[in-house]
């Protein structure tokens, strides 16, 4: 084996098909950018899940004075009520893990608080809101429990999971997570195919060497390897591109533009990056790599 | 060295038989031509004993192994003693007289060493020296059939194979090619030479075998070219 021989081999190899390397970069490129957005996406859907999921809490709003749901036929909340309502959710322990209640004058404040920049402040009085329980589940898929123990209760008009709403956004996401996966597959298709092409296109226009190499008894492996290393190289190329693609989404999109934007939830970090890069890496030298391996057990018989 | 035991070769898509039940034997050190029109079975005969193709019936031995039954990984240590020379020469273009007959040891990865030792005897040998920066499109036809057969010898082989060396060439320059042949199978190589030239074979006197239509039709020692018909 002589590595300076084989490497010029590679070298020269590149070099004459030089316009197919390209394509072959810039193909690897642009599909290993679409699959590690798609695993972006994914570690996003899970931070975010990691990050809502300890917060969401399910609220139990109380009847007030005005409320016209069949529950609250009896007017506002009494106070007997509301502390059976309170003793029947600690009796839910260790489900339960924390009972926060809420009066109409510290859901007026955090209304406040939170549409500070809106007119709408102006219009609404501590009266108009609703006290409420804010209770948190140790298991958050366990809803059904309370919602089913307190729902259609004298006193109470509502019960709500803010989960249910947050998983509309995660199907969002899952749906964009399947989107950019299913056009990364046919890019990488796409890639492979290319790869097969040129690996052809390769093998016929150094047929002359591979005839002479066969001819004075050249291994396979050896008559194989440029070729291999040709493809591998390329596809590391191309895979470092994505790889940097990826660091620019993090810094510029997520970073710059997401993250100041929306600043109530939590974003994927750099350690999700660092774990996505070498599956991307892998993905495009491996897949590049088989593929040529077998096209050139095709083309490159003894 | 090379036993051909009733060997027919069958293409898919031909009708008749290339080779049909070949029978002979070639000893160590001999010099044979093959001889006979195109189409007779010569160039199959050199490819079955290259293991370029599989014989459909009979056994074909070369260098003590059954080429039936040699696995592929093992084909490439076969040829690589056995030196192989075409009418067209296969050289490398874009690569100097030393740099082709370097390339036939790298590609089997021998020593850089060892390539700077034996590329300039084997181009003395074939006499190329002087010539050795030339690229083929700098030299005659006579002088590239000679990088091939350095190209060929420069590992030693036990087994020339050359496939109608001559037949691009003039007859001078035919003559040299022969002397040289002549002189590497006096170095202890078995040489199995195709041919159309009836000049040289009834000059050289040696072994002669006929092909016609897949068969042997003449094997004769110290034979001339037509003394069939």
């Amino acid at each position: 084996m002589r590595a300076t021989f084989v490497a010029a081999e590679v070298g020269n190899g590149l070099r004459r098909n030089l316009t197919m390397t390209v394509a072959v970069i810039i193909t690897v490129a642009v599909s290993l950018s679409l699959f590690g957005a798609a695993l972006l996406v994914r570690s996003q859907v899970s931070t975010m899940k990691d990050f809502w999921y300890d917060k969401v809490e399910v609220s139990i709003f109380l009847c007030s004075k005005g409320s016209d749901t069949p529950s609250c036929a009896g007017g506002a909340v009494t106070d007997a009520q509301r502390d059976q309502i309170r003793t029947d959710l600690e009796s839910l322990r260790p489900l339960v893990e924390e009972i926060y209640y809420e009066s109409k004058q510290e859901a007026y404040d955090r209304f406040k608080e939170q549409f500070k920049n809106s007119p709408i402040v102006d219009n609404v009085t501590a009266n108009a809101l609703p006290e409420s329980f804010r209770v948190k589940l140790s298991d958050p898929t366990k809803y059904d429990v309370v919602a089913s123990a307190f729902a259609g209760r004298p006193g109470i008009e509502q019960v709500n999971d803010q989960r249910q709403i947050l998983d509309k956004f995660f199907r969002l996401l899952g749906g964009l997570q399947l989107i950019a996966l299913l056009i990364a597959l046919v890019m990488l298709i796409v890639t492979v195919l290319l790869i097969v092409n040129t690996m052809r296109v390769a093998a016929f226009s150094r047929r002359r060497e591979t005839s002479i190499m066969r001819l004075v008894g050249a291994s396979n492996f050896y008559i194989q390897l440029p070729f291999l290393l040709e493809a591998a190289l390329a596809a590391a190329l191309g895979a470092i591109l994505a790889i940097g693609s990826l660091v620019v989404m993090k810094v510029v999109l997520i970073d710059q533009v997401l993250a100041p934007s929306f600043q109530f939830t939590a974003f994927v970090g750099w350690d999700a990056v660092a774990a996505i890069a070498p599956i991307v890496f892998i993905t495009g030298v491996g897949l590049a790599s088989i593929a040529a391996f077998f096209t050139l057990r095709k083309y490159l018989r003894v | 060295m090379i036993l051909f035991d009733h060997v027919t070769k069958q293409y898919a898509t031909q009708n008749r038989p290339a080779l049909e039940d070949v029978s002979l034997e070639i000893e160590k050190g001999e010099f044979i031509f093959l001889v006979g029109p195109s189409g007779s079975g010569k160039s199959t005969f050199l490819r079955l004993v290259l293991r370029e193709e599989r014989a459909n019936s009979g056994t074909v031995w070369v260098l003590g192994k059954e080429l039936n039954r040699l696995s592929n990984w093992k084909i490439p240590a076969l040829r690589r003693q056995i030196g192989t020379v075409f009418q067209d020469f296969r050289l490398l273009p874009n690569k100097t007289v030393s740099e082709n007959v370097a390339f036939a040891l790298e590609v089997i990865g021998k020593p850089s060493s060892h390539i700077k030792k034996v590329v300039p005897e084997v181009l003395e040998v074939v006499g190329l020296e002087g010539k050795e920066g030339r690229r083929p499109d700098e030299l005659s036809g006579g002088e590239q059939q000679r990088v091939a057969i350095a190209r060929a010898f420069v590992n030693r082989p036990m087994l020339l194979i050359a496939d109608e060396p001559t037949g691009n060439l003039d007859p001078g320059t035919s003559i040299g090619i022969m002397k040289l042949l002549d002189r590497i199978n006096k170095l202890g190589t078995t040489v199995v030479m195709s041919t159309h030239d009836s000049q040289i074979v009834d000059q050289m006197r040696r072994r002669v075998i006929e092909l016609e239509k897949g068969h042997v039709v003449r094997d004769q020692s110290r034979g001339v070219y037509g003394y069939a018909r």
